[in-house]
């Protein structure tokens, strides 16, 4: 029960100005590298993303360039070597495409999808979100009651049936993720802004005259980052999930351009018998991804979860 | 006779991140039965911190690192958790700032005062109900029936404060540490308080430690003062010396500040500068880069060295001279 | 007197009605008498304030003096009556006119760390306003912080820390920048100086002295501590449950109080005393606003308190020249000995 006055006066003693001279984000940074799992997680975040951005330099064939294709090569094992003396390091489908290519230009579709997605939909949520807190009222009211319609729903389905009516494709993969996830950032951004609202420094920039758009971006928005940037690495985590599932299903990317969710799809038939390679492999590399996700924004939270003592 | 409480060269360090705080570095004092002492400094000055030490609550990453806390000639530093508890709330009992860190916001009044009767001593529910009533009324509540069957959150900040106390007196306790018991009350209810405090320690023999940053407000109560700066006690002795000619150029400065008494619209007499920061405290006197009579010989740390009259000052150059220019004469 | 109010409320009113939410409505309409609670934080309060002088404001929590204060600045509308900036009605200015007003009138918290921004450098803070508003050319802005951040007794060169690289009475020398950076002519301080140490209070209130003699400013000087607001003011306004209770010259307020709320509060001001003190303190606790007493709100504290204070709002008159009570007693002191009004 002592806690809090012991830190109160802990805070002031650490009283700084000579002291400290971190920015906020150098002192994240700090903590953040503590953790040994949490910095595994980055480096593996960074190397997937960099398979996927680089993936058409890097892979060792063109999954999708037909002449590079030979039906010969079909459902051979992990390690098998090509007529032309390739290695398929992670065996072939039974197009004979080689899977550490189709894994590589998947992870590129799954990522891309993920992250202009979680672009759109943090924009709207953060947009609609710091409006509805800055202004309260009957907005505010109006706005969460669509948020809240909206998050009744399971994303899976709402996801499905948008995908009936428009039909498969990136873009609409796209935006089916955007609409199913704005929200979460819409009602993040709105709990926290309405914590900071209160605070006296957004009635300070209101004597002071400033736009509401000034006061909203500049002073509130910025103060309610850290639980945002929680929030989506769980959601891009979750994006990547969905649209793998959606894709599975059957009803997500075209297969022209296969993310991992359709790889697993493909393989699905021969799983039992014996082509296992063909799904398992690019199921590791989804899930290797989304713990890597999971792993770095459970530490982001730790870190950034405001505290008694800084 | 032996005091009732002796602290001897008290330590209580903070380790942290970015280092060592001092926050309580080698404090010594005595308390005899019911003395009133008002313990008094500003933010940083470990004044908190040496109240949570003698009650032994010091949470981690802050730690007694030496000294003694002998409380009726037992020492508190080394005593086990047993030891403690039956200490605490039985024989010294703790009033904060904030009454909430007292009583439990989910529990009526009268299951937390019953609870509070019956951890340390084996009497019927019936029996210790009697009991809070009676602390309820010692305290200037008016209708105890009523209150005790209220939660904390229907009171004002006044009557829970009045609460709290009334938990602090149960068990008749030998010694009282407050920790700016009215510092979040309205001045009206911070007089109540204080009377009522008065009035009991005055009743009971319960000895005080008040803490405070208000050395006006302690004054009318305290026998004695003793002022903290930067962990230290820089100087100690009766209220009527300490207040009437302070020596310390620090509290002569402190008495200056306050507003209070000056003639209106002159500009106060300040400290300059701020409170150093435990991490990074000057050589020599802690008070020295703020202190107008500050030269070479401040470059090293001066004791609490006793002056007439039992008055103890920290301090190369006292104002022992110039008893015309008190500061209230 | 002739100098010109430059402030001046008119019957300002300022009512909070928390409304019923579901589960309440659903027990109202079920038979339960649950009815939407209307606090009177400020109750049909007028007073002028003059070019140049420092107008104190005191009360204890919940006397509707930060809500005066935040009404003055512009940040709640009052629910009824009229806040006269130089003779013009606050609400009724727009465009350009409305923010040149609300330029003019600034405010300095009471919380030196929330009121400040903590993702802004203090350059930023202080620099922000004269640069959107143009009231320093774009490119002497950070010369003009500078000079501000000087005025207040920062080190300019730590305008480019952030709040938490400050102290206490730092941050609440930013605070007092970040209001004079856009040249005001008047100050709402809301218990500005509450938060800090006793020795910084000090320095803060030197601060504020000098500035408005430098400025040629005006304050409304909002405290819970009469012995602060005494030191800095011209005159005083007290107010108790949302009312002003009583209004003058601040050395003659303390020296004779009229209201016998203001009486209490005067005999409780911390003193340095060379021996103990028998505390009393006057009797009962402050009313919650939500149901306050009728007739006199103070009546059930007030010593002196008779029937008619239990039924009729005592107005707020002149009992002496500059001098305005809201108390019955006077009255009745009038028609005995109307010569000696408050003795």
């Amino acid at each position: 029960m002592t806690d809090q006055s012991v830190a109160s006066e802990l805070e002031l003693v650490g009283n700084p100005a000579t002291v400290r001279i971190d920015s906020p984000i150098t002192r994240v940074a700090k903590e953040f590298v503590e953790d040994r799992i949490a910095i595994a997680g980055l480096i593996l975040i960074v190397a997937i993303a960099f398979v996927a951005i680089a993936a058409p330099w890097i892979a060792p064939q063109d999954p999708y360039d037909l002449a590079q294709l030979s039906i010969l090569d079909g459902g051979l094992p992990p390690g098998a070597e090509s007529m032309t003396g390739q290695t398929y390091w992670l065996g072939t489908d039974q197009q004979g495409r080689d899977m550490l290519s189709g894994i590589m230009y998947g992870l590129r579709i799954s990522l891309l999808v993920a992250a202009v997605s979680l672009g759109l939909a943090i924009t709207i949520g953060v947009v609609v979100g710091v409006a509805a807190a800055y202004f309260g009222g009957k907005l505010d009211s109006f706005i969460m009651r669509i948020v809240d319609l909206q998050l009744s729903f399971p994303a899976i389905l709402i996801a499905l049936i948008l995908l009936a009516l428009l039909g498969r494709g990136v873009d609409k993969v796209i935006l089916a993720l955007v609409i199913v996830q704005w929200a979460y950032y819409a009602r993040t951004v709105r709990s926290s802004a309405i914590v900071e609202r209160r605070k006296d420094y957004i009635d300070a920039a209101r004597c002071l005259a400033l736009s509401h758009r000034r006061i909203m971006f500049r002073h509130l928005l910025p103060n309610c980052v850290p639980p945002l940037i929680v929030v989506a690495t769980v959601q891009i985590a979750q994006a990547i999930a969905l649209e793998a599932t959606l894709s599975f299903l059957g009803v997500g990317v075209p297969i022209t351009e296969p993310s991992l969710g359709l790889l697993i799809a493909n393989g699905y038939d021969y799983l039992l018998s014996g082509r296992y390679w063909v799904s398992l492999f690019p199921g590791i590399a989804l899930v290797l991804t989304i713990v890597a996700i999971n792993v770095v924004g459970d530490r982001l939270r730790d870190v950034l979860n405001p505290r008694l003592s800084t | 006779m032996t005091a009732l409480l002796d602290v001897r060269d008290l330590h209580t360090h903070f380790f942290t991140r970015d280092g060592v705080a001092k926050a309580v570095d080698g404090i010594s004092f005595s308390l005899q039965r019911g003395e009133i002492l008002g313990l008094v400094g500003e933010s940083g000055s470990g004044k908190s911190v040496t109240g949570f030490s003698i009650l032994g609550l010091v949470d981690a990453p802050g730690r007694v690192v030496s000294g003694q806390v002998l409380f009726d000639g037992e020492d508190v530093v080394t005593a086990g958790e047993g030891t403690l508890r039956h200490l605490r709330g039985k024989r010294i009992a703790m009033i904060f700032q904030d009454p909430m860190m007292t009583l439990n916001p989910v529990l009526r009044i009268d299951t937390q005062m019953i609870e509070a009767v019956q951890a340390h001593e084996k009497v019927s529910r019936k029996e210790a109900l009697a009991r809070a009533r009676e602390a309820l009324v010692a305290v200037g509540i008016s209708s105890p029936d009523e209150r005790l069957e209220s939660y904390p959150h229907q009171f004002s900040g006044g009557m829970r404060q009045r609460v709290a106390i009334a938990i602090a007196l149960l068990h008749k306790p030998d010694l009282i540490i407050a920790d700016e018991p009215t510092t979040a009350l309205d001045v009206t209810i911070q007089a109540q308080i204080l009377a009522e405090v008065q009035k009991l320690c005055a009743d009971s023999g319960t000895a005080l430690i008040w803490i405070t940053h208000d050395l006006a407000v302690v004054s009318g109560l305290a026998d004695r003062l003793a002022v903290m700066y930067a962990g230290r006690i820089i100087e100690e002795g009766t209220t009527a010396e300490v207040i009437g000619r302070p020596l310390h150029p620090y509290t002569k400065g402190l008495i200056g500040s306050v507003p209070q008494g000056k003639r209106h619209g002159t500009t106060l007499t300040q400290i300059r500068g701020m409170t150093p920061p435990l991490l990074d405290l000057p050589k020599g006197c802690k008070f020295r880069p703020r202190c107008p009579r500050a030269d070479d010989q401040c470059l090293t740390e001066p004791p609490l060295g006793p002056v007439a009259g039992g008055r103890r000052v920290r301090c190369v150059h006292p104002h022992l001279e110039d008893q015309e220019d008190a500061v209230l004469s | 007197m002739t100098t010109p109010n430059i402030i001046e409320l008119d019957h300002v009113s300022k009512r909070f009605t928390k409304e019923l939410d579901i589960a309440e409505r659903t027990a109202r309409m079920l038979g339960s008498s649950v009815e939407p609670q209307t606090v009177h934080a400020v109750d049909g309060v007028s007073f002028g304030v003059r070019r140049g002088e420092v107008m104190g404001l005191v009360g204890e929590s919940g006397c509707g003096k930060s809500t005066l204060g935040r009404m003055v600045a512009g940040l709640l509308k009052p629910t009824d009556g009229r806040i006269l900036f130089r003779g013009r009605d606050v609400a009724e200015l727009d465009g350009d006119a409305a923010r040149d007003a609300a330029l003019k009138i600034q405010m300095v918290f009471q919380d030196p760390m929330s009121s400040l921004n903590p993702r802004l450098r203090v350059r930023d803070i202080v620099g922000e306003a004269p640069r959107v508003h143009r009231i320093a050319p774009r490119r002497e802005v950070a010369g003009y912080v500078e000079d501000i951040l000087e005025q207040v007794g920062l080190d300019p060169t730590t305008g480019k820390r952030y709040p938490h690289q400050f102290s206490g009475g730092q941050r609440a020398r930013v605070g007092i920048a970040r209001a004079l950076a856009v040249k005001p002519d008047f100050i709402v301080c809301d218990e500005s100086v509450a938060a800090l140490d006793v020795s910084i209070q000090a320095q803060i209130l030197n601060l504020f002295v000098r500035l408005r003699e430098e400025f040629d400013l005006t304050y409304l000087f909002i405290s819970h501590d009469l012995g602060v607001v005494e030191h800095i003011s011209d005159r005083i306004a007290v107010m108790y449950l949302g009312r002003l209770v009583e209004l003058g010259e601040a050395e003659d307020l303390l020296k004779r109080p009229n209201h016998p709320y203001t009486q209490a509060l005067v005999s409780e001001i911390p003193t340095f005393e060379t021996q103990k003190k028998i505390y009393a303190g006057i009797k009962g606790e402050i009313p919650s606003p939500l149901r306050p007493p009728p007739g006199c709100h103070f009546h059930p504290r007030c010593p002196h308190a008779h029937e008619r204070c239990r039924i009729e709002v005592p107005a707020l008159r002149e009992v002496a020249p500059g001098r305005l009570s809201a108390c019955h007693l006077n009255d009745e002191a009038a028609a005995r000995r109307p010569e000696k009004a408050h003795a």
